[in-house]
């Protein structure tokens, strides 16, 4: 690790003029960015710390009923707020399945959005990868990448977003609040990352000094809490990132899906809204038949970008299970254990 | 640049000089404490061997800046027994043979400690191994580990009611 000056502002203007100069980054919890300065991944010379800036660990339950986090709320803490996960299920299920007990103690909203990718060859600084070095190739393309991107990627870069939280954020019609030396911006977090094309070191739209202050949610995602769910399908059954995720949300009326809400994780580098499979689903009653259309509307666009064209139709499956899941009900405990398809009871979850 | 922290380490007001900002709670532990019974494994976070208890919620220390933990509470394995009284969960591992090797054990007890205190997991062994899943044993004892922080949650909770009754 190299070493940094290290400044802890007081306010939000000043660690936001800190940080606008040429090599100054954020440090939250630290969890990613003190692991990729440790292997020599990203070396910045400056670090600021907004741990005890005033006012970024609340989370707030807006008259509007739209709900804002704050950046510095931890992870585990928004996850087992049990007002929050009440209301947003799939939310804390994600939290949930993400990393373990000890990290979600720690990690940070902000810090999740701003993770970077877990490309192996990204971590590897003997590799050739565009997003840490640009311009210097891709070595994931012909490396081993059966957990690499199948859709959104470009032939510089196949890496995946790792995020769990990211994805049923995304569902919700998230909004990102920045802070920056120009004011405050929002941002929507379906457009927060950024694809690759040919700027993959490039991961979000935040510029220099631009700091995430909030995430918030807007009332109407509350409105799917009878029916939302988050699966992830992964190497182990614990502890690992995901190979393919899903977050769906139905609103039911009459046994029939007045709306639905889907994303998918680990397919791209940004967590990925499924629109067309909305419309799919909208107006349908939530039948096999029908949440396989959807699935396969949700993934009409992907391609391998390797050894990984199994991703193409597990991402299917598991988008169809999720939306089965959905429909059948949010589990009665909430934060449920993270849901996942290798329950031992045939479809049924036995962690929710 | 210097810093000077100030650290409750097992109810100990601690006082350190760093003159590295780059020093984690796991080396200000084991290389200026000399508090060793903590553990360095993978050191990234990957492990659970460095988990120690950072006021009252249990971390991995090997990704937490010292500098940036400025006047935390830390409690570490060499904090939790009450002078030759193991702490419940110290003694369920040793009756339930939760280790083999020992080198992951400081970080499994805290671990464990952390999660009883959550209060997340109850009776269900499904619960208690999906959240010590932050604890990698290359041993193989997870069977003992999960009996064993079933008992010693039974046990807390009995002590707890036994308090307030």
């Amino acid at each position: 690790m190299n070493t940094f000056e290290y400044l802890r502002p007081a306010t939000i203007a000043e660690a936001v003029a800190a940080a606008a100069e040429p090599g100054a980054a954020y440090l939250a919890a630290g969890t990613n960015l003190v692991d990729l300065m440790k292997g020599g991944i990203s070396h910045p010379t400056r670090l600021v710390d907004i741990n005890r800036l005033p006012g970024l660990d609340r989370l707030e339950h807006l008259p509007d009923g739209g709900v804002r986090i704050g950046a510095l709320v931890r992870n585990a803490d928004l996850a087992h707020d049990p007002v929050f996960a009440r209301r947003f299920p799939a939310i804390a299920e994600a939290l949930l399945s993400g990393a373990s007990a000890q990290l979600r103690n720690a990690a940070t909203v902000g810090g999740n959005l701003m993770q970077r990718t877990r490309c192996a060859y990204f971590y590897d600084v003997a590799s050739a990868c565009n997003k840490r070095a640009p311009g210097a190739g891709c070595d994931a393309r012909g490396g081993e990448n059966r957990l690499h991107a199948v859709l959104g990627w470009s032939e510089s870069c196949i890496a995946t977003h790792p995020s769990d939280f990211c994805v049923p954020l995304v569902a919700l019609d998230a909004v990102v609040e920045i802070e920056g030396r120009a004011g405050r911006r929002e941002v929507a977090l379906e457009s927060f990352h950024q694809l690759p094309g040919n700027t993959p070191e490039r991961d979000s739209v935040l510029g220099p000094g631009e700091l995430i202050v909030a995430v918030r949610l807007p009332p109407a995602a509350a409105k799917f809490a009878a029916h939302a769910r988050y699966l992830k399908v992964r190497d182990r059954t614990s502890y690992a990132f995901a190979v393919v995720s899903a977050a769906a949300a139905l609103e039911v009326d009459g046994g029939r899906i007045a709306e639905a809400r889907l994303a998918l994780g680990g397919v791209a580098a940004r967590p990925w809204r499924a629109r067309a499979a909305e419309k799919v689903l909208a107006g349908t009653r939530p039948e096999a038949a029908t949440l396989r259309r959807a699935a396969e509307a949700a993934l009409a666009q992907a391609r391998p970008s390797g050894e990984n064209a199994f991703k193409i139709e597990l991402a299917r499956r598991i988008v169809a299970r999720a939306l089965a899941l959905a429909a059948a009900g949010t589990p009665e405990r909430v934060p449920a254990l993270p849901a996942s398809p290798f329950a031992s009871v045939a479809g049924a979850a036995v962690h929710a | 640049m210097s810093f000077s922290i100030t650290l409750t380490v097992n109810g100990e007001m601690r006082t350190v000089a760093l003159e590295d900002p780059r020093v984690t709670l796991l080396d200000l532990l084991r290389e200026r404490l000399e508090l060793t019974g903590t553990k360095k494994g993978c050191d990234r976070g990957q492990c659970g061997a460095c988990t120690i208890l950072v006021d009252g919620r249990r971390v991995n220390s090997c990704l937490a800046l010292a500098v940036s933990h400025d006047g935390a509470d830390i409690l570490t394995i060499e904090g939790l027994a009450t002078g030759e009284a193991l702490h419940p969960v110290q003694a369920a591992f040793i009756a339930h043979d939760g280790f083999q090797c020992g080198f992951c054990t400081p970080g499994q007890i805290m671990s464990a400690v952390g999660l009883i205190r959550e209060g997340q997991a109850g009776d269900d062994p499904e619960r208690v191994r999906e959240g010590m899943s932050g604890n990698l044993c290359r041993c193989g004892a997870y069977a003992g580990i999960t009996q064993a922080v079933l008992e010693a949650q039974t046990r807390l909770a009995e002590a707890d009611r036994k308090l307030v009754a």
